[in-house]
């Protein structure tokens, strides 16, 4: 085969993959809109109960209501650096409690049967007592969307830090590193790809604290919205604020998927 | 007074199950500038016995000198290279060189320029901005030289280098190693389980036997052998001999 052949042959390889690309993005696109368009007619012919599933139409609306009078703002914001500080923390938190365990040998097998409790017990359940404690407000909301990631992302890390290749940590010790050293250098950049993983789960867990938070306190935010659209019945103000949990939750995947890309190398 | 000097060291390895007896009564003596290789079958403790020289573990009983101190802990006088690169993947192949210095506060400017000179003269100054994966197996293993001496040791504990690399590169790494540690006045302990290895690249070859690890015998490399690169040493008239010898023996030990 000569170069031209190779390049023609190369040329339409390279337009089968756009082709491929293009096609899925097109589906992708014709769900959504077949979604909402299902949904917006249901609605409107009254196939389903419109009072419980509202349509998109009537979903925009408040949108724009709620926009306009700067409710949505404030509600949004207020969750969204709630989940962004309990995101932060529970994995912060959970990574230090790791670094501890992986320090001492002895304390992490007298931590262990107490980490199985923790882990195992449904962190939401602390809630009331959270708030009793820490009063209703954000304190008590992001340190609900901290407690139910800190657990996870302790045993995830400290699991990483032990299995990192044995003969890295020799590769320091040979040199004389001390454990400091063989912490910095070795174990925690060989844990990156651990460390991330978690912290697309956690993205997801703290909304789930922080959502389950503002149920309890009923003050301000998306799942004040939530509670307030739920008693008074209006579920077009439940659907409005499951959109925007979707929307900025969506956005956070994405922001990690990008702090990935920049902090690891293969 | 002897460069190192391996004093009827004993290791023993303790699980719930058994106490194991991994090298028993082990005593040899290094010199200054001497190339010796432990040859043995899988299992007589050649791994313990660098980790040992290396202080990154006690011995049971028994004392490893260094210059008439005794070994407690790793210290900079002695260089270990194990089986495979273990380069960090998350670190260029310069951070990779310079991680000895780093590790002992000796980041100088003066002790920079060496490694870098040493990285140049392995021919890898190209690479040095690259990441490890980004290289071959013997690039890496280079590399790997280069992080091992760049602290200046005396004596270089050598694990298998070569044993994860193919026919070709090993043959190619084995003269260059040789020739690297010669000029240098290096003096190696390498441990290998490929006979041709040991007689090409050694001054002398001790023999373990294995269950508990012992001396069975040790073999001089004659003269006109150690003054030749290794891969001259595998193609001299008398190689196969020496390889037969070592081989019967090795066998009776099986």
């Amino acid at each position: 085969m000569n170069s031209s052949q190779l390049k023609k042959q190369h040329a339409s390889y390279l337009l089968d993959l756009q082709i491929e690309k293009r096609i899925v993005l097109a589906w992708q696109v014709f769900i959504l809109f077949a979604f909402f368009t299902i949904w917006e007619l249901a609605g409107r012919l009254s196939w389903v109960d419109p009072l419980l599933f509202s349509y998109p139409s009537k979903v925009g609306n408040l949108f724009l209501s709620k926009l306009v009078d700067g409710s949505l703002m404030i509600h949004t914001s207020v969750t969204l650096l709630e989940t962004i500080a309990g995101f932060i923390l529970g994995t912060v938190l959970g990574t230090l409690f790791a670094a501890g365990l992986w320090w001492s040998r002895k304390a992490s097998r007298i931590a262990d049967p107490y980490l199985v409790v923790l882990n195992s017990m449904p962190k939401v359940a602390l809630g009331p007592i959270i708030i009793v404690a820490l009063g209703p407000g954000y304190l008590s909301i992001i340190a609900m969307g901290a407690s139910i990631s800190v657990i996870i992302t302790t045993l995830v890390v400290y699991h990483a830090f032990h299995t990192v290749e044995p003969n890295f940590v020799k590769v320091i010790r040979s040199f004389g590193g001390n454990k400091k050293q063989t912490f910095v250098e070795a174990i925690l950049p060989a844990s990156f790809p651990a460390i991330i993983s978690t912290l697309k789960v956690n993205v997801g867990l703290s909304w789930v604290g922080v959502i389950v938070g503002e149920f309890l306190v009923s003050e301000k935010g998306l799942g004040y919205m939530i509670i307030y659209g739920f008693q008074v019945f209006n579920f077009t103000l439940v659907l409005l604020s499951l959109v925007m949990i979707a929307i900025f939750s969506s956005i956070m995947y994405l922001m990690v998927e990008w702090i990935e890309r920049k902090l690891i190398r293969n | 007074m002897s460069f190192l000097h391996v004093d009827s060291i004993t290791h023993a390895y303790f699980t719930k199950e058994s106490a194991k007896v991994a090298i028993s009564e082990l005593t040899f003596v290094i010199e200054e500038g001497e190339f010796i290789s432990l040859l043995g079958p899988s299992g007589c403790g050649k791994s313990t016995i660098l980790s040992l020289i290396a202080g990154l573990q006690q011995p049971t009983t028994g004392t490893i000198k260094l210059k008439n101190k005794k070994i407690t802990s790793p210290n900079n006088q002695v260089g270990y290279m194990l089986q495979q690169d273990y380069l960090f993947p998350w670190k260029t192949i310069e951070e990779n060189c310079m991680l000895g210095l780093k590790l002992t506060n000796q980041l100088t400017v003066e002790n920079k320029e060496r490694t870098l000179g040493f990285l140049d003269e392995m021919g890898l100054s190209d690479v040095k901005k690259a990441y490890p994966n980004q290289l071959s197996g013997g690039m890496r293993q280079r590399v790997a030289l280069v992080r091992t001496l760049a602290t200046q040791p005396d004596l270089l504990l050598l694990d298998e280098p070569f044993s994860a690399l193919d026919y070709q590169t090993k043959l190619k790494l084995e003269n260059l190693v040789a020739s690297t540690l010669k000029t240098r006045k290096k003096t190696a302990l390498l441990v290998t389980h490929d006979i041709g290895e040991a007689i090409a690249m050694s001054d002398r070859v001790v023999l373990l036997s294995k269950h508990p690890g012992k001396i069975a015998r040790v073999f001089e490399i004659p003269k006109h052998l150690r003054d030749i690169t290794p891969f001259e040493v595998r193609n001299s008239p008398d190689f196969g001999m020496h390889f037969q010898t070592i081989w019967e023996e090795l066998e009776a030990y099986e």
